[in-house]
Order: C-alpha cells, then structure tokens, then sequence
C-alpha cells in the first residue's frame, strides 16, 4: 500500500514538473526550445564522443587488415567468420574458444556472487535502519577503489610466500614453493570478489521487500527451511536474482585487467582480445569485431534487464 | 524461517573479509619494511616518505589530479545542466538518449577505450598536430562522466517536490530568485555526490586512460600497471594505499550526503 501511494506522488510531480514551471503553465512549444540550450551540448558531446567512436568501431568491424597491419577499407564478412572459427586453414579455433570461455566464466562469476551474495543481502536487509546505510556503503566501497590495486592485492595474497600459499601447503594441498596464480583459480577469485557488489545490491533491494508473512504461511503448513527458501522465498526475489546476475556477467565477461594480471596467457577473455589485437597483434578490424560482439552482448543483457526490473524500483549503481 | 538469521551474519562477515582482503594486504605491505619479497620484516612509514623522492610518481599524481579536476568540473557542468533539462523539459528523441545515457554505464571499459582510440586516430588524419596526451584523456573521461552526473543529479530532483517552487512563485518570487533559493539548493547535494562520484571514476580509471594517453600523460593506475607488470618497488604500496583511502573516503563522504539529504516521503 504505501508502495502504490508512493508511486503515484512520483508521477504526479513528475507530470508538474512537466506541464508548470516555476509556478506559471509552460506551453509545450517551450520544451524543445529550453531543453536544446540545456539538454542540447550533452547530447552533442555524447554523440560526437560516444556514438560516432561506436560507429566507428563497427564500421571498422567489416574492413580488412593489410599485410603491414594497415587498413583497407573493403567491405568484408571475414572478420566475424574468424570469430566463428573460419580461419585460412579450415576450423581456426582461437577466436570461438574465447568467446565461449568468456561467456561460461561470466556465468561462473555470477553463480558465485549469487551464492556469496544472498546471505549479505539477507544480513542488511535484517539490520535496523540506521545500520543499512552504513553496511551498504561497505559494500560499495570496495567496488569504487581502483581494481588494479585489488587485482594486485590478489596477486600479493596469492604469491609462493603469502598467506594462503602458506596455508595451503600446511594443509597439504599445495607444494611448498609453488604459487596459486596466474591461473584459474586466481581469476575466478579476483572476479567473485570483484564483482560481488553488483550482485549485492540489487539482490538486498529485492530482499528489503519480501513479505515475510508467506514464510511464516509456509512454515505453518509444515514447510522445512529448504522447502520454504525455495517455494516462499525465490520467487519473491528472482528479479533481484536476474538483474544482478546480468550486472555481474555483463562486465566479467569484457574484464581484461584480472586475466592479463592473475591468468596468464591461457586465460584470455573477451576484453583480452580485444587489447591483444588492439595492441600486439595489431589487427584492429579483427580487434573491431570483437568489441563489437562483446557490445552485442551487452545490448542483449541490457535489454533483458530493463525487462526483469520493469515496474521495480531502479536498482543501479549505489 | 526467522528474519533475523544468525547464519547469514556469520557468513556476511566472512563475505566482507573477502572483499577487504585483497585492499588490506595492499595496505598491510606498505608498512612492511622488506624493500623484496612478501615476508614480513617490520613496521615502517618509510615508504610514504620516500615517495615524495619518487618523481615517476609526483609527476603522475599531478596529471592524475589535473585530469580529475577539469574533467569532473566540465563533466559536472554538463552533467548537471542535462539532468535539470532532462527531469523538466520533453524534446524528440529524449527516449532514446536516455538509453544512450546507460551505454557507458554498461559497456565495458575496454570497448569505450578502443572505440576513443579509434576515433582520436580518425581526427589526428584530418588534424594535424592532435596528438593523444592529456586533451584526448579529458575528453575520454568527460565523456565517462556525464552519464553518473546526469542519472545521479537527476535522481536528486526527481525526489524533490515541485510544489516548493510553487509555493516560491506564489510568494512573489520570479523564476530566476525560484532558482537560485529554492530548485538550485535542492538539487546541491546530488550535484555534489555526482560530481566526487565522477571524481573517483577519473581517478581510478585505467583502461580508457591506457588507450587514450599519449607518452607524457602518465597517470598513476597506469604508473601502477607498469610497475606491477615490472615488478612493484614497495613505495608504490605506499601510494596505492593512498588511492584507495582517497576513494574510499570520497564514497562515504558520498554516502553520508546523501543519508543527511535524503527527502522523506
């Protein structure tokens, strides 16, 4: 109830806000005219700055690669047949593998945040008041502090001589000597912690609104925790499940620093890539359409969460 | 099943130790007094001293500050005038920007950076001169920026009630004294909050400023990719730790406006 009535004092001062301004009925001639001086060099710059720059990169996407690493500009489908395996010699498998290993470690990361996730999002949305704030902002914080410095604080823990290197060897689980990155277990850990606030907040926004008394129902019907966690309360929060879930794989799958640092060459992900070609290897159209399937990507997921937070509270960044 | 779960706080606890663990290390190491390797051999504040001798560092702390501080400044600009048009005013294709507005907010970064390069190669054909440095760095950045302005300030004014500038007219006041007393001071603290919101965002930015800087515009993340990459001296423990508690201290300072301004409904 208080939910509806809040909404509904939302759209009645957005529609003010709208149609009077300053207390005198603005014509809605008025709107573009005042909206182009204000609204107007935004946009430019976004287009001049965003857009152009994306159409670029797609542009370049179907040119070709000279010998020398210039760049002809003849329309061509090639650079997306690479990405699918096709290569000079038959079945190139460089470029699928990517893509693939990219979109399973995206899942991955999300599935452990998610689990990592719900008990801290349980843990705030049961504090007093005063305390949520203060505990949401501790899980924000990491989040806003530089991730090279998190990636290397990881490499730092994980070193032959750190702390869980130490601990590790004394429980008999690694050899004394040796190093618990670059690999994959160094990556999915520096990823989980990562991007564990995207899963946090928009799973505690979900939890903050459960209704309770559905639990209490199904306990009173007989329901153990397991049951009632799955039939009482999951439904209730898999919006929370969902939009999280998209904001975790979105950016693990494009992460390039946590690879380059923790992984090795091995573990190459969609943002590798795309530095790789970028940089090194030097084949920008080839480097083009990567990013432009990892934008692909992105569009995708960016859809099917304004799908599954449509009607609920904006849950973005804090 | 009860709300209050002591399960979730034990492993809430663990959870956050996670988070912390690797910023702790970082900081826990700059004190530590071995010049190699990760075996302790002390406490010292060494190593915040001596980085004042590190000219790399000073030199890239000074373009870090210089690109934060004209970026946020015209990002904010900008920012704040687009979300003030945005909350009052309908135009054609005002949708759609919206939409366009979530596009560097979603895409990763190393997608914006290339695209920025691309781009700043075009213009350097037509342009001679025009060389990636730190103008190209401002506007990458602002261009990062202007989106978390935008959606941050026009959160802000979307809670306040319109009705108080009503009330302003009806005692008299012309648009312009409306402004300046009563719908500027509302929007204040999500202009303030956007703005040190973007300032951490330049600061800590490392892929898009890689891609768009040119030899003389180091900044520290990428004094720090370097240095990692080479083999870190412990100095630059000293500095990262000072990074993360500028950001960190922004964040709560972000946090506590907003807690202190927050309109009940």
């Amino acid at each position: 109830m208080a939910e509806s009535t809040g909404a509904t004092t939302r759209q009645r001062r957005r529609r003010l806000r709208r149609t009077v301004h300053f207390g005198e009925p603005l014509p809605p001639g008025a709107h573009t005219f005042r909206a182009s001086w204000l609204c107007g060099p935004s946009v430019l710059w976004m287009t001049l700055f965003l857009l152009l720059p994306l159409g670029f990169v797609i542009a370049m996407s179907f040119a070709q690669r000279g010998d020398a690493g210039e760049i002809e500009w003849r329309f061509t489908w090639e650079n997306y047949a690479r990405l699918l395996g096709h290569g000079a010699l038959g079945f190139d498998p460089v470029q699928p593998v990517i893509l693939l290993r990219s979109l399973v470690v995206g899942l991955i990361t999300a599935v452990f945040c998610l689990m990592l996730g719900l008990p801290v999002a349980f843990f705030i949305a049961g504090l007093p008041r005063r305390w949520k704030g203060a505990a949401l902002t501790l899980v924000v914080i990491p989040f806003w502090t530089n991730l090279l410095i998190r990636t290397y604080g990881w490499q730092l823990l994980l070193a032959p001589e750190g702390v869980v290197a130490k601990l590790f060897t004394a429980a008999g689980l690694l050899r004394a000597g040796e190093a618990l990155y670059p690999g994959w277990p160094a990556v999915m850990l520096a990823m989980v912690c990562d991007y564990l606030p995207f899963m946090v907040l928009p799973l505690y926004a979900s939890v903050e609104k459960l209704d309770w008394s559905l639990t209490e129902a199904a306990a009173d019907l007989g329901a153990g925790p397991l049951r009632n966690f799955w039939h009482a309360v999951l439904p209730q929060i898999r919006p929370g499940i969902i939009a999280g879930a998209i904001l975790v794989f979105l950016p693990a799958t494009g992460q390039f620093i946590i690879p380059d640092l923790l992984g090795g060459a091995k573990v190459a992900l969609l943002g590798s890539a795309v530095q790789q070609q970028f940089g090194a290897s030097r084949d920008w159209p080839l480097g083009s359409a990567i990013a432009v399937t990892a934008l692909g990507v992105m569009f995708l997921g960016a859809w099917l969460h304004t799908r599954v937070t449509r009607g609920h509270k904006e849950v973005g960044l804090p | 099943m009860n709300r209050r779960l002591p399960l979730a706080g034990f492993a809430s606890v663990l959870v956050f130790l996670f988070l912390y663990a690797p910023l702790a290390v970082v900081i826990v190491y700059s004190f530590n007094a071995a010049r190699y390797g990760v075996e302790w051999r002390g406490f010292t504040v060494d190593w915040y001293v001596r980085l004042l001798d590190n000219q790399q560092a000073t030199a890239a702390a000074v373009n870090t500050l210089q690109l934060a501080c004209t970026s946020t400044f015209f990002a904010t600009l900008l920012g704040t005038a687009l979300a003030y048009g945005m909350s009052r005013y309908n135009f054609p294709g005002k949708a759609l920007f919206q939409h366009v507005l979530h596009v560097p907010v979603f895409i990763p970064d190393i997608v914006m950076a290339v695209a920025l390069l691309l781009f700043f190669a075009v213009v350097r054909k037509f342009l001679a001169g025009f060389e990636l440095g730190m103008t190209t760095m401002t506007l990458a950045h602002i261009t990062l920026q202007i989106p978390f302005i935008a959606i941050v300030v026009r959160a802000r004014m979307e809670d306040c009630d319109p009705q108080l500038e009503e009330a302003a007219a009806d005692l008299g006041a012309g648009p312009w004294l409306t402004f300046r007393h009563v719908t500027f001071p509302l929007m204040m603290p999500g202009i303030v909050a956007g703005g040190l919101l973007a300032f951490t965002l330049s600061l800590d930015d490392f892929v898009v400023s890689f891609f768009t800087s040119g030899p003389a515009s180091t900044t520290l993340p990428i004094l720090i990719f370097s240095s990692v990459k080479r083999g870190l001296t412990p100095d630059i423990h000293a500095l990262a730790s000072l990074i993360v508690l500028v950001s960190a201290l922004t964040v709560v300072t972000v946090a506590w406006l907003r807690g202190r301004t927050e309109v009940k409904t």
